[in-house]
């Protein structure tokens, strides 16, 4: 027996943005009555090609849009599953993207912050232990500075290294050589 | 002259006459000066035969008591994401094996369906089939890999050959439909790069029945072993609230009691359509996460065997022109065959602007594909969320005050997989 291939399957990629539509809803709602001022702009999967909601939100008030979000809402969005940044190469040139889940409902929702070159984010390590790394990877391969970040260091770079490779305008070829490994930090091993 | 010993019994003149000093030097006790104290220094890694690939850990000895430590990756960083930037579409399929490669087939399939989700395209049923049969078979494989090593790093040697002897098998399996072993680079976007050989499925049916027997063995031979019991249990404790901190996902949250399986809670594919159980521990120790794995297999065996039942012949790509490598009779018998071949090289499809955080259950954890594009051949940001990254980072937590071999056990037990974690 074969199937006809346009029969649509409506398994393929799950019924995932119709799903949670009710409760998106529900929650930004709620999220712009309690903090409208933060939020600059909601984007809706119908509007835009995007699979969730995205939430653009003021810089300064990240950490509580954040923390609502991660315990005030019904079916709070209580894991941070991605932190990353993109380059859009206009100004404000920076977007900083949380992708969060939510381990109770399996719902997801995205975060996002503009940033003009040279702005500061607040690190949200307070939230969530494990934005260390992420909010690391994203200074190395950005350049974008986290304030309160305990150790805010390269990651997959040498520290020594030199620019910030994910940027557009970073060249494709190139070398930066170490005679040696980078040294044990002796002050991070102090209690 | 008096034969008198002078001073009473040892030789020693009567203590009231003077005391005696033992001039020992005084120890500096300065905290911050940890030289001066018993405390060492020790680079474990980056490379060194308990390190699974090029990690570091900087660590701070008290005897063998880590008491505290950091840890550094990146010795394997090979720009993954910047490639993906300037790449087509097609061409990074054979980038995505490189992440996590104990199970290529899963990186594979999630990157195809992060693509075929911005495109809106529809793979054929007999597919979707055995994309799924390929991912479950690479994570049993991974799992094999995983607990064998792990076993393997406390000196349990022949579990390991038992699990290693199986996972060959699968590989030749898998060597039958893409004619690699590794790096198989089997899905393309919209479908698969050729069709299962005839008796393909027979073959799948009687290596899952194997291994359920093989699966059953290495659990006699290892589970109730009293020393490998006392290597585990209670060791590299990671409880709920610390996984949820550190973002665990997959068999090492599952082990500290979290029931979060993207497979039935996001399903994808045909998921709904089979049966599976999604086993969780309790303690969150090493011995957990060994036997959710475990049980994991065996879950993962079941679903092979019922999707080689259900599994139907049909195409194996969707007809969809712009994703569709054309067939060789075509190319090389049609000009307007051999531009498109050319096209389709050279230039590479076009993905429409959009966005799409594409996860799905790999191995180890959530694996997801953040791809944003603005149009064109090459994505404007491809993210790459490996799960190891985030288990790496709990590391340091669950080695504290642990002594330097649990800290091997906890780093086989959480699977650290370098290819994925340095990207």
């Amino acid at each position: 027996m074969t199937t006809d291939i346009r029969t649509p399957v409506p398994t393929v990629y799950g019924d995932f943005g119709k799903k949670y539509q009710a409760l998106w809803k529900s929650q930004i709602e709620a999220l712009q009555a309690k903090l409208g001022s933060a939020i600059q702009e909601v984007r809706w999967p119908g509007a835009y090609p995007t699979d969730v909601p995205i939430i653009y939100v003021v810089s300064s008030s990240i950490l509580s849009v954040l923390q609502e979000l991660k315990e005030g809402v019904e079916n709070n969005y209580d894991f941070l599953s991605d932190l990353t940044a993109t380059d859009e190469e206009i100004e404000p040139r920076f977007e900083v993207i949380y992708n969060l889940a939510s381990v109770a409902s399996g719902s997801r929702i995205r975060v996002k912050v503009r940033l003009r070159e040279g702005d500061e984010i607040p690190s949200a390590t307070g939230l969530w232990t494990g934005a260390n790394w992420a909010e690391r990877e994203v200074w190395d391969m950005f350049g974008i500075k986290f304030s309160g970040h305990p150790d805010l260091r390269r990651i997959l770079m040498d520290e020594r290294w030199e620019g910030h490779p994910l940027r557009k305008d970073y060249p494709l070829r190139g070398y930066q050589i170490f005679p040696d490994t980078q040294p044990i930090h002796v002050e991070l091993l102090k209690d | 002259m008096e034969n008198q010993k002078p001073h009473g019994e040892f030789g020693l003149p009567p203590s009231e006459n003077y005391t005696i000093t033992v001039d020992v030097p005084e120890r500096d006790h300065d905290p911050d000066d940890l030289w001066k104290d018993s405390r060492v220094f020790v680079n474990i890694g980056p490379t060194h035969p308990a390190m699974h690939g090029a990690l570091r850990m900087c660590a701070r000895l008290n005897g063998e008591t880590i008491e505290k430590s950091y840890c550094e990756f990146g010795y394997t960083h090979r720009a993954k994401e910047k490639l993906g930037e300037n790449r087509t579409y097609h061409n990074f399929i054979v980038y995505t094996d490189r992440l996590n490669y104990c199970s290529a087939l899963i990186n594979n399939v999630t990157y195809a369906m992060a693509v075929e989700r911005l495109m809106g395209i529809q793979v054929p049923e007999r597919a979707i089939w055995i994309r799924m049969i390929c991912s479950e078979m690479a994570r049993v494989i991974d799992h094999l890999i995983c607990v064998g090593v792990n076993a393997l790093d406390l000196g349990a040697f022949s579990f390991f050959l038992y699990g290693f002897h199986q996972r060959e098998e699968a590989y030749t399996l898998i060597e039958k439909l893409c004619g690699a072993r590794l790096t198989t680079s089997y899905t393309r976007i919209g479908g698969l790069m050729q069709d299962a050989p005839s008796g393909w499925q027979k073959d799948v049916k009687s290596w899952v029945a194997r291994t359920r027997e093989v699966v059953r063995e290495m659990d006699q031979l290892l589970t109730n072993n009293r020393i490998w019991c006392d290597r585990t249990q209670g060791v590299g404790v990671f409880t709920k609230e610390q996984c949820m901190k550190y973002s665990y996902s997959g068999p090492s949250a599952r082990a500290a009691g979290i029931d979060r399986d993207l497979r039935r809670d996001q399903p994808v594919m045909f998921y709904r359509n089979v049966e599976f159980d999604i086993p969780t521990g309790k303690n969150g120790d090493v011995f957990d996460r060994y036997m959710v794995r475990m049980a994991e297999i065996h879950q993962s065996l079941n679903i092979i065997a019922q999707c080689a039942d259900k599994i139907q012949p049909g195409p194996v790509w969707s007809e969809d022109k712009r994703v569709r490598i054309p067939d060789k009779g075509v190319v090389f018998n049609t000009m307007e065959g051999l531009i498109h071949h050319f096209k389709f090289f050279m230039t590479g499809f076009e993905v429409p602007p959009g966005e799409a955080y594409t996860t799905f259950e790999a191995a180890n954890g959530e694996l997801g594909f953040y791809i944003v594009s603005k149009g064109g051949p090459r994505a404007h940001r491809m993210r790459i969320r490996g799960p190891s990254v985030w288990h790496y980072q709990g590391l340091s937590e669950m080695s504290q005050g642990a002594k330097i071999a649990d800290m091997v056990a906890n780093l086989g037990s959480i699977n650290i997989i370098a290819g994925e974690l340095d990207r």
